[in-house]
């Protein structure tokens, strides 16, 4: 730091600065993309391994048996499902009542603020059914959770079953240190955000629940359990939550460590684990696993049942039973042993999970990125919007300093500042909040008037907002001040700029994935803008923009790639699905996305107008 | 804390070889004061399937330690080590109990003698004790050595001071609570360390009697166990003229029917204790087995069966026993060793509990949170007060000015409150509230709280486990359905006569929620080293050098001339030319 308290270095280090601040910048960007693309090289990686004493060392032998029962036991669950056309609420709770538990149901019901098209509902109302296996010699403090909703159709019987056998099997052993709870829950996510709510007495969502009676103290942890045959392939394992957040690593530890015990083939985002990671395909292989990870976890919304619990510092994952075309199958009566062996190990648990890492890539089961590794490509990207700043903060005091001189007046520049800067970046945040508010509350309006569904008019509203905002009146400062000066829009990038690095730098400490993705397309572009440069470029790298990137990229590494209006007709799904999201599980990129990238992404869009 | 644990035990054991003289002085005649022992066992079937067998010792001396100028020193049944304490700290009352699992009222109804999970000890100290804290402070640490527990534990911390909730329950009517203690320990764990030295109590210690059933391995295969000690002075007679000294130790055990029994609806003394008993304990005037048979011969059958019926009002309701003797030769039948054996027929409806309350933290993250007390009244048509103690530790902040008490979705406004606010550090908050619940009814109490930031050498060694907030206490009179029997010095079981009843309608009740388990905001104690190196660079490099350069202003210094110029402007100034520069 006496390199900058020495005005002639300070000089000399910001000429250096701002002389190469271009080829600097962009050897940032060069290196920030390579940095990442390289965290999912295997020597960079480190191998997983069980942090938490108490679940590593201890030997559990697992012996549940009657997987066979499971299955009769879904047959059955099928039927009364069908009978009953939805949750044979009756039937579970005389089946969790027989096998010794606690059993309590809670109703709730939510009204969805359009309908949604991908799942076909708008009014929901149902009910979820919980049994609570009372450890022995327990005062009640704490809980593990096994969840399996009770799909519409043929889909997760094998689960709800699988766990009644569990349950069934669990009753009959001394060793709970902690009750259970075993819940089934209707309407997937709906249901279980209501029962997280009912359970911890907030109401942060507006559903109607009814209250709970029954409960056991803190929760520890949870598994999600979605199976839908009688004997699978693999098992898949799901981490991402709501708001990108992620479950203790040890968990997914855990599962990978009973999956090599019992010979269970296991995957991650679908993806099987590759052993040639010197070869370009291996590579290939593990980069696509974890960008999937980073798409899924950048979208913020949560990916099964488990993503929920994350926010009442529950550690969930979700386990996803995969029956495809491989010969190798492995049956009910694996699956129950496995999560047998999982549950018993948190039992074990004498504190919450906490040793290991909460911020992680995984680019396979037993490789991680943490968060020391993968933030420097983060760091790389938004440096750049910093070297700019600095170069436009040189640029901006150098003129100045020479009409000291005396050739112009110094007043001049200056004078227009704070409003030329401000009113745009009003105008930009009003837009924001329009797209924000506006959507959802005129749908009734738009459906009034144009012949739409709730849904399409919601997100065509959205859409056309975010239009409109490219076309306001974006050159307010020729009425405040006549011309724009070059002074002007300088000021307003170097505001921009500053906004932009503070924003995502906040974004990418709680969802890394989210800040990088935004970092890699918004860098570029508002770096180098000037009122010179083509608004095609611009609104080719805006966020909405990014969004139906995105869309296209995850179709490509899922191996369904979709054609350009099936891809668009994907976009307006998402676009729908995040609205929804944040209305009915508080996630946060919708609102983050209007309240503040856009509006920060329309003060770059507003120097283009400048002139 | 095992260390400590540990060395109690051991002291424990020295004390015992000292003891042991004890026995043999019970051989020698020359006993002055009576005194005499009874052992009981009352099983109840419960509704859901499970078991409850409940063992009660009394032993009763006709004497007073804290006379003045008496010295005590002739034992016979009392347990020496437990006289000693009594009059070496002027107790008048003690109850301590140990338990390890919750009281499922919602299945099991109402326990005989409730208590809390983990350890409970309120005691009342004679109004001649002039530093009550410092004689809490060694009980506390005697008790611990003699019931190898964590009681050391107990400071001021977690002491409170009730102000209605714990009346003494003997002869006395103290109502100055300042000599009263009371202290719970959620976290205590139970388990056959300290089930050995309260066995040891016992006259016949675990040789002979009901006290062979005790056995640690099936007692702790159980959903729940408790065991209690509870010394009390009472009445000698019914005129009660002078005062005698009851020692209670009781021991509550409830079997389940999938883990213990297997799951068949089917049980014996052999299944549930692995022994069979085939004799009485022979220093006991009385020992007996009963068995509640209210619900037969409908639900289950018993055998061998008992011509002996015995009909006791417990807990505002009439049950029925058939009676054991075990002093009677004929009990033990030609096998000479009885195993009840109970055969479930049907299923029963569950009786539900007139009074029934639970607990739980409400909300989410590590800053606030609420914690609900909920209060159950399920009587149809009679309403009743019932006295709420809450006791929570100073790390939970409470906001009192939070606190809402709802029946029935309406402000029920206590009719008394007394609050201590806790002191950071040096004592917990103490709540009590006498509450009016309407019947059939609900009521929900709430207060919200902030978690503090604990120094960091206040946490446990497992930070990440969570804090544990004992069980709060809500104590009634129940209105009972039948007329209760108020003569408290005739012979009745003595499961039905703990709690002396004064009048005949209601009956006294303490019901315990669940302890609560909260999380409190924790530093990442895993990494400390990278933690304070890395917070030592920021604030050394960072922080200080921007520091620096914010608040300095600087000046371009100017360049000093070499020395030859400066000659020459010398001389130039003295000339009266320009100078060079």
């Amino acid at each position: 730091m006496g390199l900058l308290s020495d005005p002639n270095r300070r000089k000399a280090l910001t000429g250096l600065l701002t002389r190469l601040n271009t080829p600097i910048c962009i050897v940032c960007y060069l290196a920030g993309i390579v940095w990442f693309m390289g965290l999912a090289f295997e020597p960079f990686t480190l191998r997983t391994y069980m942090s938490e004493n108490a679940m590593g060392s201890t030997m559990v032998e697992e012996r549940f048996s009657s997987g066979e029962r499971a299955l009769s036991l879904a047959k059955e669950f099928d039927a009364h499902k069908r009978k009953a056309g939805g949750m044979p609420v009756e039937w579970l709770v005389k089946a969790m009542q027989s096998r010794g538990l606690e059993v309590f149901t809670q109703s709730f019901s939510r009204k969805l603020p359009f309908p949604d098209e991908n799942k076909e509902r708008y009014m929901v109302r149902g009910t979820n059914v919980y049994g609570i296996l009372r450890a022995p010699r327990a005062p009640r403090t704490e809980a593990l959770v096994i969840t399996a909703p009770c799909s519409p159709g043929n889909t997760n019987n094998q689960a709800v079953a699988l766990l009644l056998a569990l349950a069934q099997y669990f009753r009959n052993q001394i060793y709970w240190a902690k009750d259970i709870i075993f819940l089934v829950n209707e309407h997937d996510l709906i249901g279980t955000q209501a029962w997280l709510e009912g359970y911890h007495h907030t109401n942060i969502t507006e559903y109607i629940s009814g209250s709970l009676r029954g409960r056991a103290g803190s929760i520890q942890a949870a598994l999600s359990l979605e199976l839908s045959s009688d004997v699978i392939t693999s098992l898949d394992l799901v981490l991402e939550g709501l708001n990108g957040q992620l479950p203790n690593l040890d968990l997914a530890n855990l599962f990978y460590a009973f999956c090599q015990k019992l010979g269970v083939l296991c995957t991650i985002q679908g993806k099987l684990q590759r052993n040639d990671w010197d070869t370009a395909e291996g590579y290939t292989h593990a980069a696509q696993t974890m960008m999937l990870m980073v798409l899924k976890q950048a979208c913020g919304r949560s990916w099964g049942d488990h993503g929920l619990f994350l926010r009442y510092h529950i550690e969930a994952a979700s386990v996803r039973g995969i029956n495809s075309f491989r010969h190798y199958k492995t049956d009910a009566t694996t699956i129950g042993r496995l999560l047998e062996g999982m549950v018993r190990k948190l039992n074990n648990l004498l504190e919450r999970l906490h040793q290991s890492y909460f911020f992680y890539l995984l680019p396979s089961l037993s490789r991680f990125v943490s968060i020391g590794y993968y933030m420097p490509a983060f760091g790389l990207l938004a440096v750049i919007l910093l070297l700019r700043a600095l170069d436009l903060w040189v640029h901006l005091g150098a003129p100045a300093l020479a009409a000291v001189d005396g050739v112009t007046e110094a007043e001049q520049p200056s004078s227009p500042g704070v409003l030329t800067v401000l009113t745009p970046v009003v105008i930009s945040h009003l837009t924001g909040v329009a797209l924000y508010l506006l959507p959802v509350h005129l749908q009734e309006m738009a459906v009034e008037h144009f012949p739409v569904s709730e849904t399409e008019a919601v997100v065509l509203t959205a859409i056309a907002i975010y239009t409109a905002g490219l076309a306001l009146p974006h050159n307010t400062q020729r009425l405040l001040s006549g011309e724009g000066t070059e002074q002007g829009w300088k000021v307003l990038k170097l505001t921009a700029l500053l906004y932009l690095a503070v924003l995502l730098g906040c974004t990418a400490l709680i969802n890394f994935s989210l800040g990088f993705i935004l970092a890699v397309t918004l860098v570029p572009i508002t770096a180098s803008i000037t009122p010179a440069l083509y608004a095609v470029v611009m609104v080719l790298l805006s966020p909405a923009f990014t969004i139906l990137y995105c869309v296209f990229i995850y179709q490509e590494l899922i191996e369904a790639p979709v054609s350009v209006s099936e891809g668009w007709m994907l976009f307006l799904s998402v676009i729908s699905q995040g609205i929804l999201d944040h209305a009915l599980y508080g996630s946060l990129v919708y609102p983050l996305l209007a309240l503040f990238i856009y509006p920060c992404w329309l003060m770059f869009w507003n120097i283009l107008f400048w002139n | 804390c095992e260390i400590k644990q540990l060395s109690d035990c051991l002291i424990r054991l020295l004390l015992d070889r000292r003891d042991g003289t004890r026995t043999s002085e019970a051989l020698t005649p020359a006993a002055a004061a009576r005194d005499e022992f009874q052992e009981e066992l009352v099983i109840r079937p419960l509704h859901s399937g499970d078991i409850y067998a409940s063992f009660q010792f009394r032993t009763l001396w006709d004497t007073d330690f804290l006379q003045e100028g008496q010295k005590v020193s002739h034992y016979r049944l009392f347990p020496k080590s437990l006289g000693q304490v009594l009059s070496k700290f002027s107790v008048r009352e003690l109850h301590i109990s140990f338990t390890q699992g919750f009281w499922r009222t919602m299945q099991w109804g109402q326990p005989f003698i409730p208590s809390p999970p983990g350890a409970e000890l309120w005691v009342w100290f004679h109004d001649t004790v002039s530093d009550v804290d410092g004689n809490w402070k060694e009980l506390t640490n005697v008790l611990s050595g003699i019931f190898c527990a964590s009681l050391n534990f107990i400071d001021l911390t977690n002491t409170v001071q009730p102000s209605a909730s714990f009346k003494p329950l003997g002869l006395g009517n103290a109502t100055d609570h300042r000599f009263l203690r009371y202290a719970t320990l959620p976290r205590e764990i139970v388990c056959t360390e300290n089930l050995t030295p309260w066995k040891k109590l016992l006259p016949c210690g675990s040789k002979a009697g009901l006290a062979v059933l005790l056995k640690s391995e099936k007692l702790f295969h159980s959903s729940f166990h408790s065991q209690a000690v509870h010394i009390r002075p009472v009445c000698q007679d019914e005129q009660c003229t002078s005062k005698a000294w009851e020692l209670r130790q009781t021991l509550n055990v409830v079997f389940d029917l999938y883990t213990a029994g297997q799951g068949k609806k089917e049980w014996s003394l052999f299944k549930m204790f692995s022994r069979t008993l085939t004799e009485a304990c022979p220093l006991a005037t009385s020992s007996k087995v009963y068995v509640d048979i209210t619900d037969n011969p409908e639900l289950f059958e018993l055998s061998p069966a008992t011509p002996l019926l015995s009909q006791a009002v417990v807990l505002g309701d009439r049950r029925t026993y058939s009676v054991y003797d075990l002093s009677r030769a004929e009990t033990f039948g030609q096998l000479r060793s009885l195993n009840l054996l109970l055969r479930w027929k049907g299923d029963g409806e569950m009786l539900r509990p007139l009074l029934h309350a639970e607990r739980y933290v409400a909300g989410f993250g590590l800053q606030t949170g609420e914690i609900h007390t909920v209060i159950y009244n399920n009587h149809p048509y009679r309403a009743f007060p019932v006295l709420l103690m809450d006791s929570v530790p100073w790390y939970l902040q409470l906001y009192i000015h939070t606190l809402t008490v709802t029946s029935k979705s309406r402000d029920n406004k206590p009719s008394y409150i007394h609050y201590q606010p806790a002191k950071d550090r040096h004592r917990p908050h103490l709540l009590e509230m006498l509450i009016q619940l309407p019947p059939h009814s609900m009521t929900e109490v709430t207060v919200q709280f902030e978690r503090a930031l604990l120094k960091w050498t206040e946490y446990t060694p497992d930070p990440n486990h969570g804090f544990y907030v004992g069980s709060s206490v809500v104590s009634a009179l129940v209105p009972s359905m039948v007329a209760m029997n108020t003569n408290f010095t005739q012979d009745q079981p003595l499961f039905s006569s703990f709690v002396p009843v004064k009048e005949e309608s209601s009956y006294f009740v303490r019901v315990y929620t669940e302890p609560l388990l909260v999380n409190l905001p924790t530093p990442d104690f895993s990494m400390p080293y990278n933690v304070i190196c890395l917070t030592c660079t920021v604030v050394a490099v960072g922080y200080g050098s921007f520091y620096n350069l914010l608040t300095r202003t600087f000046q371009v210094d100017e360049p000093s001339l070499p020395l030859a110029k400066r000659l020459a402007n010398l001389i130039r100034r003295i000339r009266g030319v320009p100078l060079l520069t």
